[in-house]
């Protein structure tokens, strides 16, 4: 077992996706129960599913400082930066550490490729067209190479791209550095875009619900998938109002690339280091932010796991029902839900959902609940068999 | 700052012509090379033999010399927490996988799609090891080794745990060969531990410098491993390794910094 760690403050944070741009939209429509998914309008060759997509980035441009970056995945990460004031905040945070204290941790499943898609569509005598014949697009980092130029830090940089974990295990990632001095303050970033390769991918697997996905519902057909970006800015000291990163597990099911281990043996394992580190027990826990895709196999495996080890006291939802499943965005959207929830109080409802898999509704809330927040964990397991718990506390409780 | 500092207890290599660390160190001693057979796959025997022969080029490169690291290590790879880290990824998957998207995107197929995520060899590795412990896979562009010994390191050095290390590139395919271009396979793999013991070859001490590194030449044997950006940034590493004196490696770590690694045997 893990032995626990030091918690570290988020000082700020923000996510945009189909529920909006910052905080306050999200807010605002997870306490409203208003969820983000709409028909399919984005692939050029029908495929009848729900979509969480954000508006308007057709028509936004990079500052032409960075115009060899500009891709749809980049233009959410340069969208999403300006809300909240998160960019300012991070600016600030690198004048005050120094740029080469600062580490830039992003997770991304599948970064520009978005672009990639594009340039094979439109080739030109064999070649990329020139406009996309542009080395910092076609790379699994080009989110990180971005967001290095955009925000001048000078410190670790890379890009943990673990399919649907990669944006939780990227504070994992912080921390150690954080513990170790090889930074003193951390930017985590996470951020996906709609793109052909996984809506068509996924509707190969068969695993994308015709409908809006319904998380942990016994009639549950599938995911809808989403888009969206999330930026924290993590220190060791925050003030009093700051949450807490308190712990995180990681953990590998070494059973199958894309079928859940069928006892969830890597989910218990990132369950229970994230609780060992952050020094927990299960009923010190209020909320958790489930992984809950919607697919039959992956909320009947999280069901059990969260039936063995919670009593009826611990709240659970899964979010995907407003959002989609974002992937490699889904970690640090869901923490931001999660920090949402904590700093406001309450239990987002598990949207679209009626009727809940029998094993867990005892802990499943598919309404939305007004309640203290204290201690929260955030799931996210992906492809691989790769997962990643994250615990977070309100400031006052740690 | 403080340097983070591991052992290296176990080195992993394949590339055509180089099958693992003892044909790299005679090709560094005598300047010979075996003739290498541009279409040669590894096999790697951790792998289950349908996969050893399906499985996407960089899970056989990756597997192939994260089992000999290991192996020299004298670990189970069960118990190796790992990362994976490459340059471009799966550039073959990613090329007929667009190919296939531009054409007619429900022709897609299921496998193809889950081999294309950037941690498959991650995950068939994994699934292969019997290893529950944490992997990841990164990529910090050409500075991915060097992201990938900082990470590694880290993971050492805040867990307590030896962390096995992968990296790879295969060959670039297609349109986009000239955008992410990489002419010859090469991965390397390393076991690194927290604490000098019997089977240590080298203490390494990692330093993040500012400015920029500028990559040194290779030797005439090595030379076409200049094509291969996992080649560039690991070999300066390995050489040092193979001399078995005190050196200093410094490898880009990203767009304006660089990492310098001490070598002490």
């Amino acid at each position: 077992m893990p032995t626990r760690i030091a918690p570290l403050a988020i000082t700020a944070f923000t996510a945009t996706s189909a529920l909006g741009h910052g905080r306050r939209a999200h807010a605002d429509a997870l306490r409203h129960d208003r969820g983000g998914l709409a028909d399919n309008d984005f692939t050029r060759v029908p495929l009848p599913c729900a979509i969480g997509r954000v508006a308007g980035l057709e028509s936004m441009a990079l500052p032409d400082a960075f115009a060899e970056y500009d891709c749809r995945n980049n233009r959410l990460a340069w969208h999403g930066l300006g809300a909240d004031g998160f960019l300012d905040a991070a600016r600030a945070a690198i004048e005050r550490y120094g740029a080469d204290r600062v580490a830039l941790v992003v997770g991304t499943s599948t970064s520009s490729i978005g672009a990639t898609e594009e340039g094979y569509r439109t080739l030109d005598g064999g070649r990329l067209p020139e406009r996309l014949r542009r080395p910092a697009l076609h790379t699994p980092h080009s989110l990180g190479l971005f967001l290095e130029a955009a925000l001048g830090t000078r410190g670790p940089c890379l890009t943990v791209a673990t399919a649907c974990s990669s944006s939780a295990k990227i504070f994992a990632k912080a921390e150690r550095m954080m513990r170790l001095g090889t930074a003193d303050a951390a930017i985590v970033a996470g951020v996906d875009t709609l793109c052909d390769s996984v809506l068509f991918g996924f509707n190969a697997l068969e695993l994308v619900s015709s409908a809006r996905c319904r998380p942990f519902d016994t009639a549950r057909n599938g995911i809808s998938i989403g888009e969206a970006a999330g930026f924290a800015l993590i220190e060791r000291d925050g003030d009093r109002h700051a949450p807490r990163l308190v712990g995180y597990g990681e953990s590998s099911d070494a059973y199958h690339m894309s079928t859940p281990h069928p006892e969830g043996r890597g989910a218990r394992l990132a369950l229970a280091d994230a609780l060992a580190r952050a020094g927990l027990e299960p009923d010190d826990v209020d909320y958790i932010n489930l992984h809950g895709t919607a697919t039959p196999k992956n909320d009947e495996v999280e069901a059990a796991v969260l039936a063995d080890v919670f009593t009826a006291r611990v709240r659970a939802s899964a979010t995907k029902g407003f959002t989609g499943h974002t992937l490699g965005a889904a970690g640090i959207l869901e923490a931001a839900i999660t920090l949402l929830a904590i700093e406001q109080g309450f239990v987002p409802a598990t949207l679209n959902s009626r009727d809940a898999e029998p094993i867990c509704a005892a802990q499943l809330a598919i309404e939305r609940e007004e309640r203290t927040i204290r201690v929260a964990l955030s799931n996210s397991f992906g492809f691989g068999g790769s997962n990643c718990t994250l615990a977070f506390a309100a400031a006052t409780s740690h | 700052m403080r340097a983070l500092t591991v052992y290296v207890d176990g080195i992993g290599i394949w590339a055509p012509g180089i099958p693992d660390w003892a044909a790299l160190q005679r090709t560094l001693s005598d300047g010979s090379i075996a003739a290498p057979d541009a279409g040669a796959k590894p096999a790697p025997a951790i792998l289950p033999p349908t996969e050893r022969r399906r499985a996407p080029e960089p899970v056989l490169l990756a597997s192939e010399a994260a089992s000999q690291a290991a192996t020299m290590a004298g670990r189970d790879p069960a118990t190796l927490p790992c990362v994976f880290s490459s340059t471009h990824g799966d550039l073959a998957t990613t090329d007929q996988m667009c190919a296939t998207l531009a054409a007619d995107p429900r022709e897609l197929s299921p496998t193809r799609f889950h081999n294309s995520v950037h941690n498959a060899p991650a995950g068939y590795w994994t699934v292969a090891a019997n290893c529950h412990k944490t992997a990841t896979a990164i990529s910090a562009g050409l500075a991915s080794v060097a992201a990938g010994l900082v990470e590694a390191a880290t993971e050492v050095a805040a867990d307590g745990d030896a962390v096995l290390l992968a990296a790879y590139d295969i060959v670039a395919r297609g349109p986009l060969a000239e955008v992410a271009p990489s002419g010859v396979p090469f991965a390397v793999a390393f076991v690194l531990s927290p604490s000098r013991s019997a089977a240590s070859l080298a203490q390494l001490s990692l330093y993040p410098l500012q400015g920029t590194a500028v990559a040194k030449g290779l030797p005439a044997a090595l030379a076409a491993f200049a094509a291969n950006p996992t080649a560039v940034q690991a070999l300066p590493l390995l050489i040092a390794l193979a001399a078995r004196a005190p050196a200093r490696v410094t490898l880009a770590s990203g767009a304006n910094t660089s990492l310098a690694i001490e070598v002490a045997p």
